[in-house]
């Protein structure tokens, strides 16, 4: 952690605790995120194993809450978000011919407070029982009278993990708005880049929604507080309206990136720009904006009356119009193109047909009327699935494929790949079609089981066969990623003849990104050059020496101090929650009196002169 | 491709239509695919007409999607950059003022059905009940009438029936598919739903707020009778008399009294803090899942956490002859047969 000016070669686990590179840290997220998305996906195959046959007695009732519960909490807070933060750090500085984030050290406190807020949460299965209350853990179930101490380690695993969000998203934010290279306008941003923007906003405006309502449920937990509790005056509703005025812009927060990833897979693969991409921006703006005025639509069913659901439900369906713009403007940039069916444009393609079931279940379920019948049904469960797993989840495998060799280096196999396409789609959409059927039939959601005779059973039996479909896609992703880590094959620095800056520069990535910052003379800034017949981007500054930020352990410290805090109060053994406290109120101190000026990358250190195409 | 894109959306659609007929629409006393009275009806209406809407967006997407998917795929050999378009004014006005009048379409509807469900009726227009959700069962008091039941919820056909709902726990949601859709059960707090049968029959009814360990066997049961018979009903419940009369059913009666009474109401007498039993012979099921019948019962009273898990009774610990005698008395306490 000095200050001079060379650079430091460190190596190993010490290298990868201590990192504030954007590039490792986005790694580091897509270990992480990997890793819990196996967990809620192994979750997820006990769920349906347990529904494969009515009145089974596979797993127990208390057992089942708790995998619902830990599956939805762990999908979007620990395995969704994390990927997308994945990819948000490995390309969009990239994409905007920046060095770094704008704070690389927040960066690093921000995953490993991710990180450690999901180890807390799932050791919560082995010290006394996972959170049962579902993933939206309504008080009254959430209160202590009607639920364990699973419920703590939701509370305050979530607090640390979004804390970990809401610094990453502030930091985005920043790095969009002052990072960018000379010439790269907002209007010449990467859609990908505006997605993350604007996702990064909406993070800014959500999490400290959530943020306040898990300290609330912590008062009212672990110090007696009486928010929610009915019988000593509380108010039952007022944490379904706190929860969804973060969970509904949480929804957007995950698809938009998602959005992001198709518009620069489609348009790369059809050789074509995006088409609109002036009303894609106006979109997906808009989309962020009416995400926060529609959270009621999930409280249809609370009692809030006639009025406020009417206008809350015709708020949800306008969003439908920026949504539909969305999937018009891809179409049409396949429209006269030259589609390439690489497998990150099948999941791509896929998505477009997926995602727009989801939509028009999405626009159903805004008729309040109407959704007096789909609310907490499985038609509900049909909806988000279509939206997170066919839209999110494929936007996401779509990104992974893409970005892959700017990430690591390697091309990820395609017939592999392709494989894992097929498998998983198809098993998506037998898991998921007849869920639509089974809710509308009188089947509600979060039920450990059902009864026979309810004409119940086919539909159940073919959502758990088309489980193993994803399931085998998955594996075959997790072989694909081996298949291509062993390959001595180094993958080209723009092996898709693509369009944008991160395609500029070697793959992976040098550890300073730019030898030289580029001058960005366009939309699809490495297009215009191709199209002018130059070989690479033109540098907007000489060669020189690069300033580096210094690593740091600090954050991981940092991070463990909460880890060790967010035990404290769980147990309530305060001594270990102080300790933990002052371990990062320490570890902050240090950082702010201590100086640290970073380091130096000298022009004979440079592997490569000059920026390459 | 060609033939793998066509192919597989030849098996999507099969397998659509297949899940849709093998499945049918349900059970006609559970579905809401099968609208039982005017205000599923209602809702059943609505999603056509979104659901159509919805349907004929998809099939214009889906139309250009195969289109384009076959005709710009890359050919072999083919070189040269395509043109590269920066949009059409045109076009991205039509997709965008399009879905605006589609919206409108369906607003309509949904704001006038909004407001006609959300209606109130008093006890001149309706019958009015008073549900309260149990962790793990629910209530039915009948304000006007003056009685009260548990699990199996009696209403005239043709009678609007105007819900009071609250609940004594936690939150649950009270869900009548085949009659209507679901409204919340808040403690602390009363929402308001009116629902009507137009034909008499045993309708499914469902918890559809997370509740605790057993919130999927929350079942009740909806008894809809022509209205002359549901006044017989009523009147045979407010005179209802359990006169056992074997010695094993005398002996069930003590021990009931005994052990039962704390919780459990028979007619105006016993406690509210579990399901009121004046009628439990009639009822459809035990617990609200098992068939009503001797060897369930006494299952139930072995072991009520096997049956349900997480749920208020005790395990009383009888032996297997006190058991059998407290199943007898049990059987006695029938009300009223149509």
């Amino acid at each position: 952690m000095s200050g001079h000016a060379h650079s430091h070669k460190r190596s190993g686990l010490w290298d990868w605790l201590t990192t504030v590179d954007h590039k490792k840290i986005g790694i580091l997220y897509l270990i992480a995120g990997g890793f819990f998305f196996l967990i809620g996906g192994l979750e997820a195959l006990l769920i349906r194993l347990q529904l494969i046959v009515p009145e089974a007695d596979f797993v127990g009732a208390a057992t089942f809450n708790e995998l619902i519960t830990m599956h939805g909490t762990t999908m979007i807070f620990l395995a969704v978000m994390p990927v997308i933060f994945a990819l948000m750090n490995a390309i969009v500085p990239l994409q905007i011919g920046a060095r770094d984030v704008a704070f690389p050290f927040v960066n690093a406190l921000g995953f490993w407070l991710f990180f450690f807020g999901g180890v807390l949460l799932n050791t919560s299965w082995f010290l006394g029982g996972a959170p049962d209350a579902g993933w939206t853990s309504y008080t009254t179930l959430a209160l202590k009278q009607y639920s364990g101490i699973g419920v703590d380690f939701y509370v305050l695993g979530l607090q640390i993990a979004g804390l970990g969000t809401l610094i990453g998203g502030i930091n985005f934010l920043v790095t969009v708005i002052n990072m960018r290279a000379p010439g790269m306008t907002f209007m010449r941003l990467p859609m990908f880049t505006w997605s993350a923007f604007v996702t990064s906003g909406l993070i800014l405006f959500a999490f400290p929604a959530i943020t306040v309502g898990l300290v609330l449920l912590m008062f009212e937990r672990l110090f007696g507080a009486n928010f929610f509790n009915p019988d000593a005056g509380g108010n039952v509703v007022i944490w379904e309206h706190i929860f969804w005025i973060f969970g509904h812009p949480e929804v957007y927060i995950l698809i938009l990136p998602a959005f992001g990833v198709i518009s620069e897979v489609v348009s790369t693969f059809s050789k074509k720009r995006l088409f609109g991409y002036s009303s894609m921006v106006f979109a997906t703006v808009m989309i962020g904006f009416l995400g926060f005025m529609v959270w009621a639509h999930h409280m249809f069913t609370t009692g809030l009356g006639p009025i406020a659901n009417t206008l809350f439900g015709i708020a949800t369906m306008l969003i439908a119009v920026p949504t539909g713009i969305k999937i018009f403007n891809w179409l049409f940039t396949m429209w006269g193109g030259q589609i390439r069916f690489t497998t990150a444009n099948l999941f791509a393609v896929g998505f477009i047909p997926t995602f727009t079931i989801g939509g028009m279940t999405g626009v159903m379920l805004a008729l309040p009327a109407a959704d007096y019948q789909y609310h907490d049904s499985y038609f509900v469960v049909a909806h988000f699935h279509y939206v997170i797993v066919g839209g999110l989840v494929f936007g996401l495998f779509s990104g992974l494929y893409y970005w892959w060799p700017k990430m690591f280096g390697k091309m990820l196999n395609e017939k592999l790949g392709k494989w894992n396409f097929w498998t998983f789609f198809i098993g998506f959409h037998l898991t998921f079609f007849p869920q639509h059927f089974l809710g509308l039939m009188g089947m509600p959601r979060r039920v450990f089981t059902y009864l026979k005779n309810q004409d119940l059973d086919l539909g159940n039996f073919i959502s758990s066969i088309g489980a193993i479909g994803m399931t085998i896609g998955t594996i075959l992703f997790l072989a694909n990623v081996v298949v291509a880590a062993r390959s001595k094959k180094q993958a080209p620095a723009d092996p898709w003849d693509a369009r944008t800056l991160e395609w500029a520069i070697p793959s992976p990535a040098p550890e300073y990104n730019f030898a030289q910052t580029p001058l960005v003379r366009g939309l699809d800034a490495l297009w215009v050059e191709k199209m002018a017949g130059n070989k690479g981007m033109t540098p907007a500054e000489p060669l020189g020496s690069i300033h580096m930020p210094s690593p740091s352990f600090l954050p991981f410290l940092m991070s463990i101090g909460l880890f060790i805090a967010g035990y404290g109060f769980i147990f309530e053994h305060h001594v270990f929650s102080v300790i933990g406290i002052l371990i990062a109120f320490a570890c902050m101190l240090m950082r702010s009196l201590k100086d640290d000026h970073g380091y130096h990358i000298e022009p004979d250190e440079i592997e490569e002169k000059g920026v390459k195409a | 491709m060609k033939s793998r894109w066509q192919q597989l959306w030849r098996q999507l659609f099969l397998f659509g239509m297949l899940a849709l007929f093998l499945a049918g629409c349900g059970r006609e006393n559970l579905s809401a695919l099968t609208p039982q009275g005017p205000v599923a009806e209602m809702q059943f209406s609505l999603m056509k007409l979104s659901a159509l809407i919805m349907i004929g967006v998809f099939v214009v997407v889906i139309l250009i999607f195969t289109y384009v998917l076959i005709r710009y795929r890359k050919r072999p050999g083919q070189d040269g950059i395509p043109k590269q378009v920066e949009g059409n004014h045109k076009l991205e006005i039509l997709w965008t003022v399009i879905p605006f009048l589609l919206l409108i379409v369906m607003a309509v509807p949904t704001v006038t059905i909004a407001f006609d469900l959300s209606k109130e009726y008093t006890n001149k227009d309706a019958l009015v009940v008073k549900v309260t959700a149990h962790q793990f069962w629910w209530e039915f008091e009948y304000p006007d009438l003056g009685i009260s039941t548990a699990q199996d919820l009696y209403i005239p056909t043709g009678k609007k029936i105007q819900f009071d709902l609250t609940s004594a726990d936690v939150m649950h949601a009270f869900w009548i598919p085949a009659l209507g859709g679901k409204m919340d059960t808040n403690p602390g707090d009363s929402n308001k739903m009116w629902l009507q049968a137009e034909k008499p029959g045993i309708y499914y009814g469902k918890c559809a707020e997370l509740c605790g360990a057993s919130h999927a066997l929350m079942d009740f049961k909806v008894n809809a009778l022509e209205p002359a018979k549901f006044d017989e009903w009523a009147t045979a419940m407010k005179s209802a008399e359990s006169t056992p009369a074997t010695a094993s059913a005398q002996q069930g009666q003590q021990i009931f009294q005994k052990s039962c009474l704390g919780c459990h109401a028979i007619g105006a007498e016993g406690g509210k803090l579990a399901p009121n039993l004046t009628n439990f012979a009639d009822r459809q099921r035990v617990a609200g899942i098992l068939e009503n019948n001797p060897e369930n019962l006494d299952k139930w009273l072995a072991d009520p956490q096997a049956v349900k898990p997480g749920n208020l009774m005790p395990n009383l610990n009888l032996k297997p002859e006190d058991r059998k005698a407290l199943v007898d008395y049990m059987s006695t306490l029938k009300v009223y047969q149509p």
